[in-house]
This record gives C-alpha cells, sequence and structure tokens, in this order.
C-alpha cells in the first residue's frame, strides 16, 4: 500500500498532534489529537468543523506554518519538521488566509502577484509570463495594474490565489479564505477553485464552515474537538445527521427536509442534497400514493 | 408578530399595510426620499441611496436585505445621523433628526448602531469599561450606569466574572458580545445590526440570533438587521426590506417577498434553499404555496398535498 | 474625507518626466536641492525657477496641483519669512517703526528663503507626482544597493518602505470605521480643550495600533508562505534599466548645477 499511495499523495499526516502554547501552570489544550489523514493529488476535499474543532490549526500544519508537537506531516514525502526542505514545502502546498487585506504586499496587483516567484529567485521575463498566466486563471486579467486595496473582497482573494499559483504549486490550502466574503464574493472564489481543479489537476483543500460549500467536494472531512470525526463523499457525510448535529454544525435544509418526510412515512431518499435531486425524489414519492 | 411559521402558513397572507392598520402600529422612524451623493461636482459623483422612503414600525423586527453596493451601509449610517442626508429627511418618533444639527449625538444614543465585526473597535482596560463608554457618553454615572453596564452584559450573556478581565482576554466570539453590549447598554430605541453573525459558525451564529430573539421578544425594542443571507433573515423578521442598486426594490413580510422570488432571482439576490425547494415542486406540479421558507412549513405543505385535503 | 490624505499624491501618465527610471528622478531631485541651496543671486534663483517650469511642463502635472502641494507647509513659509524680515541685522534699515526693524539684508534673506522653500517642495512633489511609490523604493534600494557591503539593510527598509506604503490606504479605511463605530456610542471628536481632545483619540488608536499589530503578524506569516526569506536570491519583475533620456536628463542636471555653482564664484 504504501509505494502505491506515496506516489498520489500529495499531503499525509501521521499521528499528528498540536498545543497551542500555554502559560505556565495552564493545562495543555491539545488543538490536534492523533489525526491521521492523507489527500490525494487531484482531489478536492473540504474540511469542515465548528469554531475551535481544530480545521485551521490542521490546515496550518500542512506547509509548515505550525510543526507538529507529536506525529509528523509529509507533503509529497518530504517532512515539514525539517527546516531545509520547508522552502521547497512551501513552494507545493500554497496556502491562502481569511483576511483578503493581510495577505496583499504590494500597491500594484502584478507586483503582488509576481512576489512568490521573485522570492523564488525566477528570471524577469518568467516571472511575467506566470503572472499574466496566474491573472487568466483566476479571470481578473483586466485588473493587472490595478491598485489591489480598491477591489472588492472576493477580488482580492482572487489575487491572492493568483499570487500563489504564480508559484506553481501542486496544492492550494484555503484556511476559511470565504469567511470574510459576501455571496458573491464567495462564489467567485469557489468556481475559480473548482476551476483550478478540474482543469489544472490543483488539489484543493478547502477549510470552512459553511455547509453548502462541502457539496461539490469529492470528500468531506469533519473535525471535532481536534480529531477527525467523519470522513467520506458528501453524501455519505452529510446524511449522518445526529453525528452532524453533535459536531455543532447544522445539516443542509434539503436533507433536514427529506428526514422529517421519512419520518412522516414518505419513501423519499436522505442523499438528495441539492435543491433539484430533492425535489425530484419528493415529486417522485408523491406521486406514487 | 413573529415571523415564523411554527403553526398554519397561511395566516401570513395580510399585506404589511393591513396589518399595520390591525395592529395599529406606530411608525418609530420615518425615512423620506432619502438621498445621498458621494462627491457632488466631481466627476466621481455618485448616489450610493437615492430617493429611498420607508417606515420602521414601533417594536417590529425589520430585516434589511441587499448587495454590497445596493446601499445598506450608507443607509444605516444616515438613521443613527452619522452620515447627512444629500437630500431628504430622516424622522424619529415624528421629528426631523437634523432639525438642530448640534444635537445630533443624542439621536446616537436612541438609535444604536452596531458595525460589521465590532469587536475590532474594543478599546477599554476592562470588558466593564468598554461596555460603560457609551451609557458614559450620555452623561450616566454612579449606580444608573453601573445598572446598565451589568445588565447589558446579563442580556449578552456575558458572565460577571468576565466583567472585569481585559476584553483581549476573550475569544472573538465573546469580543462580539461586549462589542454589542456596549451599545445595549445605552438603551437605544432602536437597535440596528449590521451582519451581526458575519465569520461566525452555524452553532454560534444560531446562539447569537437567539440571543438577539430574546433581547427583542423581552424589551421589546425595534430591531433592524441587515445581512447578506436570506435564510438567516427570514427566519428571524417580521418585514423584509430589499433594497437594489440604491433603492428599495420591496417590502413585505417574508411570505409577500418570497412571492415574487423571481424578481429577487433576476436582481440577482437569493432566495431560501426551502423557498427553492418549494418553487421547483410547484413548477412539477404539486400544490404547494411556493412561498413558504421554512423547512416546518414545507413539511407541512407536503403533507397536506399528499392527504389532497385541507389546510390546518 | 480622511481618504484624501495622500502623501505625495501620484498621477500616472505618459509623459517623459513618468517615463525616467526613478533613480535618475532621486538623483536629479538632489542635484536640485544643493543647487537650491547654494544659489545666491537673482539670476542662479531665476535659472532654477525656469528649469523647474519647464520640467513641470514636460510633466502635465498643472500649476495648481503643485501649489496645493504647498498649503501643508504655508505656515511654516510665512513664519521662516517673517523671522528673516524682522529679525536679520543689516546695514540699511529700510523701516524703523518701534521696535519694528526691516533691513535690506533682511528683506534679502527673507525673499529668498521663501522662495528657496518654495521652489525646494515643489520640485519634490513634482517627482512624487510623476513617480509611483513602487518605483521610488525600487530606485531607492537600487541606488543604495552599494551600502548592503556595510551591513545597512537596504531591502529589508526599502520592503519596510513599501509594505508601509502600500497599507495606509487601508489604516485610513480602517481608522474611519473606527471613528464611526465611536461615535455611535456617542464619542464627541470635535468639542473640548486640547487635552480633552487628545484623550478622545484614545478609542481610535489603542484598536487602530492592536489592529495594525495583529495584520503585521498575519502579513509576516503570508510572506512567508510564499517563500518569502529575506533579499537573499530575490529578482524582481521589472529590472530598472536606464534608457538614453535617462543619460540626458543626468547630464542637463548636472549642467545646470554646475552652473549654479560657477555663477556663485563669481558672486551671482
Amino acid at each position: 500500500m504504501e509505494s502505491e499511495t506515496t506516489m498520489a499523495t500529495m499531503i499525509q499526516t501521521e499521528n499528528l498532534k498540536y498545543a497551542y502554547p500555554t502559560m505556565e501552570g495552564e493545562a495543555q489544550i491539545f488543538a490536534l489529537q492523533d489525526v491521521d489523514l492523507e489527500i490525494e493529488q487531484g482531489s478536492f476535499v473540504v474540511v469542515l468543523g465548528h469554531n475551535g474543532s481544530g480545521k485551521s490549526t490542521l490546515a496550518k500544519t500542512f506547509n509548515g506554518v505550525l510543526l507538529p508537537a507529536g506525529g509528523k506531516v509529509y507533503v509529497e514525502g518530504m517532512d515539514t519538521a525539517d527546516e531545509h526542505l520547508l522552502l521547497g514545502i512551501r513552494q507545493r502546498v500554497g496556502m491562502v488566509f481569511q483576511n483578503p487585506d493581510n495577505q496583499i504586499v504590494a500597491n500594484v496587483v502584478e507586483e503582488d502577484i509576481a512576489f512568490a516567484p521573485e522570492n523564488l529567485g525566477v528570471p524577469s521575463a518568467e516571472i511575467r509570463r506566470r503572472v499574466d498566466n496566474a491573472l487568466a486563471a483566476v479571470g481578473m486579467s483586466e485588473f493587472v495594474r490595478h491598485a489591489p486595496h480598491l477591489l472588492s473582497g472576493g477580488q482580492k482573494q482572487r489575487i491572492a490565489i493568483a499570487g500563489v499559483i504564480a508559484m506553481e504549486p501542486a496544492c492550494i490550502v484555503l484556511d476559511e479564505a470565504t469567511a470574510m466574503l459576501d455571496p458573491i464574493g464567495r462564489q467567485e472564489v469557489l468556481s475559480t477553485i473548482h476551476r483550478l481543479n478540474r482543469e489544472k489537476g490543483m488539489t484543493v483543500v478547502l477549510i470552512t464552515h459553511h455547509m453548502n460549500e462541502a457539496e461539490d467536494a469529492d470528500r468531506v472531512v469533519v473535525m471535532d474537538n481536534g480529531k477527525v470525526a467523519m470522513d467520506g463523499t458528501p453524501r455519505q457525510v452529510f446524511t449522518r445527521i445526529e453525528a452532524l448535529r453533535n459536531t455543532g454544525l447544522t445539516v443542509p435544509d434539503t436533507v433536514d427536509l427529506l428526514d422529517r418526510l421519512r419520518k412522516d412515512g414518505l419513501d423519499v431518499p436522505l442523499d438528495a442534497l441539492t435543491v433539484e435531486e430533492c425535489a425530484d425524489a419528493i415529486v417522485h414519492a408523491v406521486a406514487v400514493k | 408578530m413573529n415571523g415564523r411559521t411554527e403553526d398554519c402558513p397561511r395566516r401570513h397572507w395580510e399585506s404589511a399595510a393591513a396589518r399595520k392598520e390591525r395592529e395599529d402600529l406606530e411608525s418609530i422612524l420615518q425615512i423620506k426620499h432619502l438621498t445621498h451623493t458621494y462627491g457632488v461636482g466631481t466627476p466621481f459623483q455618485r448616489s450610493a441611496v437615492e430617493d429611498m422612503s420607508f417606515d420602521v414600525y414601533s417594536g417590529e423586527f425589520l430585516g434589511i436585505i441587499g448587495h454590497t453596493g445596493s446601499g445598506k451601509s450608507t443607509l444605516i449610517q444616515h438613521l443613527n445621523g452619522l452620515l447627512k442626508p444629500t437630500s431628504g429627511q430622516i424622522l424619529l418618533n415624528g421629528k426631523d433628526i437634523w432639525a438642530e444639527p448640534k444635537k445630533i449625538r443624542d439621536v446616537r444614543f436612541q438609535v444604536g448602531l452596531v458595525f460589521q465585526y465590532p469587536e475590532y473597535q474594543l478599546f477599554e482596560e476592562t470588558v466593564y469599561k468598554d461596555i460603560a463608554f457609551g451609557p458614559a457618553n450620555m452623561g450616566k454615572t454612579g449606580e444608573e450606569l453601573d445598572h446598565c453596564v451589568r445588565e447589558a452584559a446579563k442580556l449578552v450573556g456575558i458572565r460577571d466574572d468576565q466583567l472585569f478581565k481585559s476584553p483581549f482576554e476573550l475569544s472573538g466570539g465573546q469580543k462580539r458580545r461586549v462589542a454589542l453590549a456596549g451599545v445595549i447598554a445605552m438603551e437605544p430605541q432602536v437597535l440596528i445590526l449590521d451582519e451581526p453573525t458575519a465569520g461566525l459558525d452555524p452553532a454560534g451564529r444560531e446562539n447569537l440570533l437567539a440571543n438577539i430573539r430574546d433581547y427583542h421578544r423581552n424589551k421589546q425594542r425595534t430591531i433592524v438587521l441587515v445581512s447578506h443571507s436570506m435564510d438567516e433573515i427570514a427566519q428571524n423578521v417580521d418585514r423584509i426590506l430589499v433594497l437594489k442598486s440604491a433603492h428599495v426594490l420591496m417590502s413585505g413580510t417574508p411570505r409577500e417577498v418570497f412571492a415574487r422570488a423571481d424578481e429577487l432571482i433576476s436582481a440577482g439576490l437569493d432566495v431560501p434553499q426551502v423557498t427553492r425547494i418549494a418553487m421547483r415542486l410547484k413548477e412539477k406540479g404539486l400544490p404547494i404555496d411556493p412561498a413558504v421558507y421554512t423547512v416546518q412549513a414545507l413539511e407541512q405543505e407536503l403533507l397536506a398535498a399528499r392527504k389532497g385535503g385541507a389546510p390546518c | 474625507m480622511l481618504k484624501d490624505i495622500t502623501l505625495g499624491q501620484f498621477f500616472p501618465g505618459d509623459t517623459v518626466a513618468h517615463k525616467l527610471d526613478p533613480r535618475t528622478k532621486i538623483l536629479l531631485v538632489t542635484l536640485y536641492i544643493i543647487a537650491l541651496f547654494c544659489a545666491k543671486s537673482v539670476v542662479s534663483y531665476g535659472l532654477l525657477a525656469l528649469t523647474l517650469a519647464v520640467c513641470v511642463r514636460i510633466s502635465r502635472v498643472g500649476v495648481r496641483a503643485l501649489v496645493r502641494g504647498l498649503k501643508p507647509v504655508l505656515f511654516i513659509i510665512l513664519f521662516t519669512g517673517l523671522l528673516n524680515l524682522f529679525f536679520t541685522p543689516g546695514t540699511r534699515y529700510l523701516v524703523e517703526w518701534g521696535p519694528v526693524h526691516i533691513s535690506d539684508t533682511g528683506l534679502h534673506n527673507a525673499i529668498f528663503m521663501v522662495l528657496r522653500i518654495m521652489l525646494l517642495i515643489m520640485g519634490t512633489f513634482l517627482m512624487t507626482y510623476t513617480t509611483s511609490p513602487i518605483s521610488l523604493t525600487d530606485g531607492l534600494e537600487r541606488l543604495l544597493n552599494g551600502l548592503k557591503r556595510l551591513h545597512v539593510p537596504v531591502h529589508e527598509l526599502a520592503m519596510m518602505m513599501s509594505i508601509a506604503l502600500r497599507f495606509i490606504p487601508t489604516l485610513i479605511e480602517e481608522t474611519d470605521k473606527i471613528m464611526s463605530a465611536q461615535k455611535a456610542r456617542g464619542a464627541d471628536f470635535e468639542s473640548g480643550n486640547l487635552m480633552q481632545k487628545a484623550k478622545a483619540l484614545i478609542p481610535i488608536l489603542v484598536p487602530l495600533f492592536i489592529s495594525a499589530f495583529r495584520r503585521a503578524d498575519e502579513l509576516a506569516v503570508a510572506m512567508e508562505c510564499r517563500c518569502y526569506h529575506g533579499g537573499e536570491g530575490r529578482t524582481k519583475l521589472h529590472v530598472l534599466q536606464y534608457a538614453r533620456r535617462d543619460w540626458v536628463a543626468l547630464f542637463l542636471g548636472g549642467a545646470i548645477t554646475v552652473g549654479v555653482l560657477v555663477l556663485r564664484q563669481f558672486g551671482l
């Protein structure tokens, strides 16, 4: 199993533990406890969980922003605890954060996107090419010489994504990157990363507490109290209603409705997640009287 | 006065005007032909709010929804006198708030405004002192001030032992409650909340909204909730005001507004997921009222439709 | 309202002045300042004023914008002028009215001092109007590169400057928001004496500082995630390169400065 999966494994954690530094005399609280996770190359994984479940902490161990207090994290086989490998790891796994403003380094969009390749010592002409490609990939080419602080939240996050793509990474981790956006901005970011996943095969790990963002994922991981509480496809996870509620999350309205109807005696499936599927299932059940 | 349909969904047919008459509601705030233009006379001239007219009824729970750019934040800053109208009037209890411009601060004590991410405005050494800032500015002292602070803290769920901690030792959610308490402590007649649940997880969101509902019920004050989320608004308010591109697109009870779901969708706004399911079911021929917006209500509709019988 | 404060506003454009390498412009302004302090006579000042006028014309900035740049320092200009006017002893006295004395040297000094400050400020502003803050920082970084051997952290200083410049509008926006929020709780920033007004700033400054530190922290992490590791091995998207117009401009600037120095030798 090892030799097969190491090729296709993007990120792997083994017995991962993390505790935030505490004051003297205070008991240590483990934000992460024995997390064993494997993220496959090219997959679109959503990590859900209530605030404090450890999902953000987990994301930050993926590229060495936080180092494990116990256990290991491997990125394409590279150990994040090895400081000589850190730069290489960060080039492979890029990260986009929650606050759109606090990721922008420059006064001009193209300068900001150029930041990462400049750090990597990429030659000037190649930087130009990467900047233009990255902008095209997020659909913001017309803003190339704009001032970033004048953009909307969704646009700023797309610039942040472009800034990460310019490193030509294999994986992007979005740490609650949609939390501060309005619905339009959230939609812009989501369609951008889905497109990147589909068209460029980029591995995407999306950390969020918005249930509906997980609908189109390949895999949903639910964190609770520093542990992996659930792991499966959206259909598998969203239909385990009691378990979801116990982890402090809500169930999508479609599933909630179907569950109630089932209890009322209607023969409907539980896993019709989308509005269309749900409506179709109900019509079918009601027609068959 | 509750917008939720735990019981029979068909009771909310009546229009807002009829309801007003029936319940003899007074208007606490009247907005008359409000226009606010930025950069008058420059090439950057732009009206953020154009000819908006509507009332806020005393004691109601009003929801305001609209995209970024619809004029939401400019509008609410007029309601407490932070911004001055380019033209038009704001009447509080029948009196123009700008009649005596030097006394505009008094308006802010009666119309409390909590901005988005209010936890970033905390500054005092202790939670107590920060909450006391508002009432102290009103001139309250001694026992009266203490009472205001402690009551407000209790209303948002802040414990006594937290009162004398530094606000910066608290978690994000707790800090937000402190900021909310700081405005509630002024005991304003109208409380305006701009996206109070922004950034909170589902449990946190529900918790805070429950707190706000309790405040509304117990104190019978007027609440204005500004939100992006149609689901959130639908489940909490008596009436909805929909804004689009600096204008009022429509207003009414949740049922009245969602009955015009097509207009909302073409205006780029969304309707609650439940409503979309109901609309789809109606399209497919089921005798469903497409303007329902809670899971319970839709469940009732479906059971009634299956039996083919009369509604409750 | 607060948004109108921009340090040395930049007007984008396509003129020769805009296209000059930022290093050239920094060097030209330096020469200009040296010449201004060496100028002694009407002829020299006239020459420098003419140079400025020509540059203003070339850059198409607009005299009104330049004059507006003088507004903040109007007080200093007047103060300096008056100081020189009334307190410089001289050989001949033009006005003697009680305690008030105005000497010929005083009048002479006052006029030239005022002129010098005005020309200096307008010249510097002309540079910032035609050069974006990022270019200026890049230009400075390249010019001071040699200092790296003396262990001066040139790259770090340049990075600090450009990040600070990038955050100015963001922090201004945040100040606006904090002010509105505190006003909504009845904060009064207008009334009261100086002490009271200073105290009233605490509800703005404390959250602003805390926010600034938080931003810095988050930005640092974001930069490291994009492989930032200091100035070693860093390349640039835009590499500064001198063009023919730069050499021409530097030559002319040098010639005028030498001219002023020569004039000074001849007592002019």
